[in-house]
């Protein structure tokens, strides 16, 4: 399944993821799950929201940089190796995952991936 | 075309007779006529008699934005106001503004001046020409303006602004030249690429100022617009624009030197220096009657040649200025400018030219670290692209100020912003 997930720029300074979550709240968007990938100077926090589009609005006119970008969202079910079959499913010359975090969800968690080819990564996992 | 060749391309010894001959008189004029010229000169011995020639000009004081700041509003004018028939100002970054006027003559030469230019700029008659410098107290929309009708052109007064409307009258009148900023010129070039009407223009030639721009910056415009594009340099204490400007062989701004003798010092000695190297630029006005200057710290720095154009003028020429020398910083040794960020950044599509300079001293050693915005058009999720372009963005740095600066992304629109002009440098080894 493909999925919207929004990422902000934030600038590692006091108070900034703050302001992030109060403008969410305050426009009564949820987050349904976040990761926070940082630098020493900035970061890079990606979130699956309930509303990205509004998200996006408000939080680009309160000057962070927003982008949306498509991932891929795979279910699973939570048995040991569940990661290595998934992966093992995608042929190496498309390999090339980017970032990934987990959606937890009450039927298992739902893996979300960023790929260079999220087309072909689809049909390798026949998703 | 040559607009005036008995003056543009006078053998060297002519043009120094000319010059030595009219600063002669200016020199009279201003004693007798400015308080503060003569106290100044008093103040070092200088009477007029001194002055016999060009070669005697490095006698005379130099005269400082703080001179006309101290005599404001028209404290250096040379004549009474009957004889003023306009005034200009421009706002000055310490409040109070920079008044500059013009006697009836003084607008016939500029005018004289800037046909001259335009006509390096291939410009005649024939041409229609959209001025889109702001017009009224600035002194690059009337200057152009009247410049431009006095070679005999039709002049499309637009002033700035109204994008719409600019490419309209462009479009339908048949405009073939532009004076306006480069960078006013870059956004019509936008907008031209974005309505698709490039092939509905007759547009040949810009002629852009009143701010920085590189050569690849002008590069860039000549490639979107398919037109040619030029510089003019003037600053309104002067005259305004029309002091120079380049020829179609854009090797260097030929001064109108009859009119305003150029000098390069260094800004540390105050010495002249050779042809070829950099300094800051000194103008004397030969014939300015309401508000004569003698040697002028422009603060621009810029190298001088002497050497005849191919373009067969023989007046002396400016090389693309290189910043000012109020804004010099030296950091670890090298002399670095806030205008050169400035030129690399803008020279790279990705990132907005906002940025900071932050100088300051750690164990003994300088360092810099230059924060720019990230442009929302480009901006990526993915930290190996960011880390990317911080890399590019040093990398370009690094080749244009010889330094190599740490280079932070920062939010847009974060950079400090005080009255509407940005704060570019903030040097914390003074505070020590
Ligand atoms: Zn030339």
């Amino acid at each position: 399944m493909r999925m919207n997930q929004i990422s902000v720029f934030i600038e590692n300074k006091e108070g900034n993821l703050l302001t992030v979550s109060k403008i969410l709240k305050d426009n009564n968007i949820d987050i349904r799950t976040l990761s926070l990938a940082d630098t020493s100077e900035y970061g890079m926090l990606r979130m699956i929201v309930s509303d990205e589009e509004l998200a996006k609005k408000v939080l680009k006119e309160a000057g962070f940089p927003v982008s949306i970008t498509p991932v891929i969202a795979v279910r699973t079910n939570n048995k040991v190796g569940y990661m290595h079959d998934l992966l093992e499913k995608i042929p190496a010359e498309i390999a090339n995952i980017e970032y990934m975090y987990t959606l937890p969800s009450d039927e298992g968690s739902v893996l979300i991936l960023k790929v260079a080819n999220p087309d072909k990564v689809e049909e390798a996992l026949g998703n | 075309m040559i607009w005036n060749e008995s003056k543009e391309c006078m053998s060297r010894d002519e043009m120094m007779h000319l010059q030595s001959t009219r600063l002669v008189k200016q020199v009279k004029n201003v004693y007798h006529s400015v308080e503060h010229y003569r106290k100044k000169m008093q103040a070092v011995g200088l009477e007029p008699g001194d002055i016999r020639g060009i070669e005697d000009i490095d006698k005379l004081p130099f005269t400082t934005k703080d001179d006309l700041r101290d005599t404001y509003p028209c404290g250096l004018f040379a004549v009474p106001r009957s004889e003023v028939v306009r005034i200009h100002a421009s706002s000055g970054t310490t409040g109070k503004a920079t008044v500059v006027g013009y006697t009836r003559r003084d607008i016939e030469n500029w005018e004289e001046c800037v046909a001259r230019i335009l006509t390096m700029a291939n410009i005649g008659s024939s041409d229609t020409v959209q001025v889109s410098y702001g017009y009224g107290l600035f002194t690059g929309g009337l200057g152009a303006h009247y410049g431009a009708e006095f070679l005999g052109a039709t002049v499309v007064p637009l002033s700035t602004g109204n994008t719409k409307k600019q490419l309209t009258m462009m479009r339908d009148l048949g405009v073939t030249a532009i004076c306006c900023t480069p960078s006013y010129l870059m956004y019509l070039a936008e907008a031209i690429e974005e309505q698709g009407i490039l092939n509905d223009l007759v547009l040949k030639s810009a002629i852009c100022g009143a701010e920085p721009w590189t050569e690849n910056m002008r590069r860039e415009i000549e490639r979107r617009l398919h037109i040619d594009a030029h510089d003019i340099y003037g600053l309104s204490e002067v005259m305004g624009p029309g002091v120079a400007g380049d020829c179609k062989f854009h090797t260097g701004l030929h001064i109108n030197e009859d009119h305003f003798f150029a000098e390069i010092v260094s800004p540390e000695t105050l010495q002249g220096i050779p042809d070829g190297e950099t300094g800051e630029l000194v103008f004397t006005t030969l014939t300015k009657e309401a508000l004569p200057l003698i040697r002028y710290r422009t603060k621009d720095l810029t190298s001088i040649t002497h050497e005849k154009c191919e373009c067969g003028r023989t007046t002396a020429r400016l090389s693309r200025f290189k910043g000012r020398s109020d804004d010099m910083l030296i950091i670890r040794g090298v002399n670095v400018f806030p205008s050169q960020v400035e030129a690399a950044l803008l020279d790279m599509s990705e990132v907005s030219p906002n940025y900071l300079m932050i100088v300051d001293r750690v164990d003994n050693l300088d360092t810099l670290e230059v924060q720019v915005e990230v442009d929302e058009r480009f901006f990526s999720d993915e930290i190996k692209e960011l880390e990317n372009l911080t890399k590019k963005i040093t990398h370009v740095l690094q080749q244009a100020l010889l330094i190599v600066p740490k280079v932070k992304l920062v939010e847009p629109r974060t950079l400090q912003r005080s009255e509407g002009k940005a704060v570019r440098v903030i040097d914390k080894r003074k505070l020590v």
